[in-house]
């Protein structure tokens, strides 16, 4: 009898639209942990650095030591700007300079500088793993320098001894050079100033997108759709008014949702860095942008949800229809957080420009860093999907799809657009 | 002007042959019924007509409009009442009149409607109640009013009465039929045979999607000889 009764719930709930979506989503996710793996090799590999050594005294010995031994040495001269010409070469993480005064200062209980010239890939958060080994690097050439000092039996300040070296940053990232951060710091600050975006943007859609789901569900179960389609109306105005009440609805719940999560966020600040002081700030045209570009995007994840929501029979498989919109709200969240658009690889960054959702999360770190192009591309990109899907929902409209659960012919776009006048 | 008119419909879905080249017309003020046994065609012949299923071949036109060219137009003149219709069940019964007379008109009219609306739902203070609160019948007569209230040119009604008591459904064909003396052309479905003997001034008997014969219920009677029109379809259908 329980036989039976499973054999049934299975029948029921095995279908192609409920695997379909997991299977998509399984192979995306599939490219993000090829992705993963490539970060754990990087964390296994030497990191590639430059040498300037200007001083040639005892302590930069120790230095030249510690580095030569746990670094790809890709320059090793005593010519800064030919170091640095090397090390972009080799896709190196950065060239450190010890100037001619580095030993003579530490013997004179004074730290010795080691000037640091990090070439920045990309700012999310496994991008900086290249330069967190060379950080570790700076570390052990502290750590020999006190351990010779102390073997030495040297009468300086304590505190000189566990911290011989002190460093001047300078960062080289998409054509700013950022003077007095490291990679490590100026992506954690700007993985905090944009994090917020993809947060806000992930709710939004999955709130909003929700509710113009279940919107297309509930008007099948109450049987009220068919009275609509009769009604003097345009099949475009019936489409944009769940779409905008849908994002009404969204935007408030996700309103309510970023006030505590705002207070969330608060509670792990930690730096008083202005990112201004680094010429990093946006203007008011930036702003801008990311208003605009969070607005069509939001427009194209509720065009998308109107299209699915034609496949809901029901309020319950309309739940089931959001899985995907939440899964691809998902993706960008995380591997924007994670990596940087330019450093992820080729397959998965197609992946995340054709998600719509993925260009507000991207537009606010892409403005810091001037990358206009980026931003107004995205604009175009998620206007013109917005555009289409519309177009397709207007067409479902027209169809028989609706009230038939099938599409009788192939839609093409010039009877896509065609749809609109209807 | 005929109010309608259909020439050899068609309608397929898929590779199913729903609707196999019926014609018929309906005039104005007439109240015409489509009858038949479940699954002839009737619905998907009304549904074509609303404007809601695309026509595979043959015409349809509707105080002279073309669909699907002059599917806009047609909404306009038309009211649709489906078989198994509900309301929006957050609304209470008032708030969905007003929600469906705003796409009619405004001001003057807007209010006229909505108070035709009420008058033809009958529901007392009920109205002001939330429509998942009404019992079938409350709900069928609500519907009704909504789609007789907004002046329609063609009422077009799929089984108007189903699941409704005795004194509900008597009520719902009394206000059809008042609806047709003011002028409104009716086209309704039913599988109730006597209902529609009733109700209509012209009949069409249609099976297996196509239409059997047609005429009044007296000649539809005389030609197959029987004392009412279920036994004439009975015999039709032979």
């Amino acid at each position: 009898m329980i036989g039976n009764i499973v054999k049934k719930e299975f029948k029921e709930l095995f279908v192609l639209s409920t695997i379909l979506p997991i299977a998509v989503i399984a192979i995306v996710y599939g490219s993000a942990g090829n992705m993963i793996g490539n970060v754990g090799e990087t964390i296994k590999e030497k990191p590639v650095i430059g040498i300037v050594d200007m001083d040639d005294g005892s302590f930069s010995a120790i230095a030249m030591s510690v580095l030569t031994e746990n670094a790809k040495v890709a320059y090793n001269g005593i010519d800064a700007e030919e170091g640095l010409q090397e090390v972009r070469k080799e896709h190196g993480v950065a060239l450190l300079a010890i100037p001619g005064n580095f030993s003579q200062n530490i013997y004179a209980s004074h730290p010795g500088e080691i000037e640091i010239y990090w070439i920045m890939k990309g700012a999310g958060m496994m991008d900086s793993i290249s330069s967190g080994a060379v950080e570790g690097l700076i570390q052990a050439v502290n750590q020999e320098i006190s351990k010779t000092l102390i073997q030495q039996g040297s009468s300086s300040d304590p505190a000189l001894v566990l911290a011989p070296t002190t460093r001047i940053d300078t960062t080289f990232f998409k054509g700013k050079e950022i003077e007095g951060l490291s990679p490590s710091t100026l992506s954690s600050m700007l993985v905090s100033q944009s994090i917020v975006i993809p947060i806000v943007v992930m709710m939004l859609i999955i709130m909003a997108g929700a509710s113009v789901i279940s919107s297309m569900g509930l008007e099948k179960e109450n049987k009220t759709l068919e009275t609509l389609l009769t009604l003097p109306v345009r099949r475009s105005h019936i489409v944009i008014g769940k779409m905008v009440g849908s994002a009404l609805v969204g935007l408030i719940m996700a309103a309510i949702y970023m006030l505590g999560f705002s207070r969330y966020m608060t509670s792990f600040r930690v730096s008083d860095i202005n990112l201004a002081d680094f010429g990093l700030a946006l203007g008011m045209p930036d702003y801008l942008l990311v208003g605009i570009s969070l607005f069509v995007a939001l427009l194209a994840g509720l065009s998308l949800c109107i299209v699915l929501g034609t496949f809901a029979k029901n309020y319950r498989s309309a739940q089931a229809l959001v899985f995907p919109i939440t899964a691809l709200a998902l993706i960008p969240t995380f591997i924007i957080m994670l990596k940087d658009f330019d450093t992820i690889p080729a397959v998965l960054r197609i992946l995340v420009f054709a998600i719509p959702f993925s260009h507000p999360m991207m537009a606010m770190r892409a403005l810091m860093l001037d990358n206009y192009p980026l931003v107004i591309g995205g604009i175009a990109y998620t206007a013109v999907f917005t555009v289409i899907m519309v177009g397709v929902a207007v067409r479902i409209f027209n169809s028989d799809r609706l009230l038939t659960g099938s599409v009788r012919k192939r839609l093409g776009l010039g009877k896509l657009l065609w749809g609109f006048r209807r | 002007m005929k109010a309608v008119e259909v020439r050899e419909l068609v309608k397929d879905y898929g590779s199913f042959r729903a609707i196999k080249g019926i014609s018929f017309e309906v005039n104005e003020g007439e109240i015409f019924g489509l009858i038949g046994p479940n699954g002839a065609g009737k619905t998907t012949a009304l549904r074509t007509i609303a404007t809601l299923l695309q026509i595979t071949s043959g015409s349809i036109a509707v105080f002279g409009y073309e669909l699907p060219k002059e599917a806009g137009e047609v909404r306009k003149i038309i009211s649709y009442l489906p078989e198994e219709a509900g309301a929006y069940k957050n609304l209470t019964g008032r708030e969905y009149l007003n929600f469906i007379a705003k796409f009619f008109g405004e001001g003057e009219k807007f209010r006229n409607m909505v108070r035709k609306g009420l008058e033809i739902a009958n529901l007392g203070e009920r109205i002001d109640d939330r429509v998942d609160t009404y019992s079938k019948g409350m709900t069928r007569r609500l519907l009704v009013g909504r789609a007789l209230m907004v002046n329609p040119k063609l009422a077009i009604l799929d089984e108007p009465t189903t699941g409704l008591d005795v004194v509900n459904a008597r009520e719902v064909r009394r206000i059809i039929n008042s609806a047709a003396e003011a002028g409104v052309a009716v086209l309704l479905s039913s599988h109730n045979m006597l209902e529609v003997e009733l109700l209509c001034q012209r009949i069409a008997l249609i099976n297996d999607g196509k239409i059997i014969a047609s005429g009044t219920g007296e000649e539809l009677k005389k030609e197959y000889d029987t004392i009412n029109i279920e036994e004439a379809f009975v015999k039709a259908i032979k």
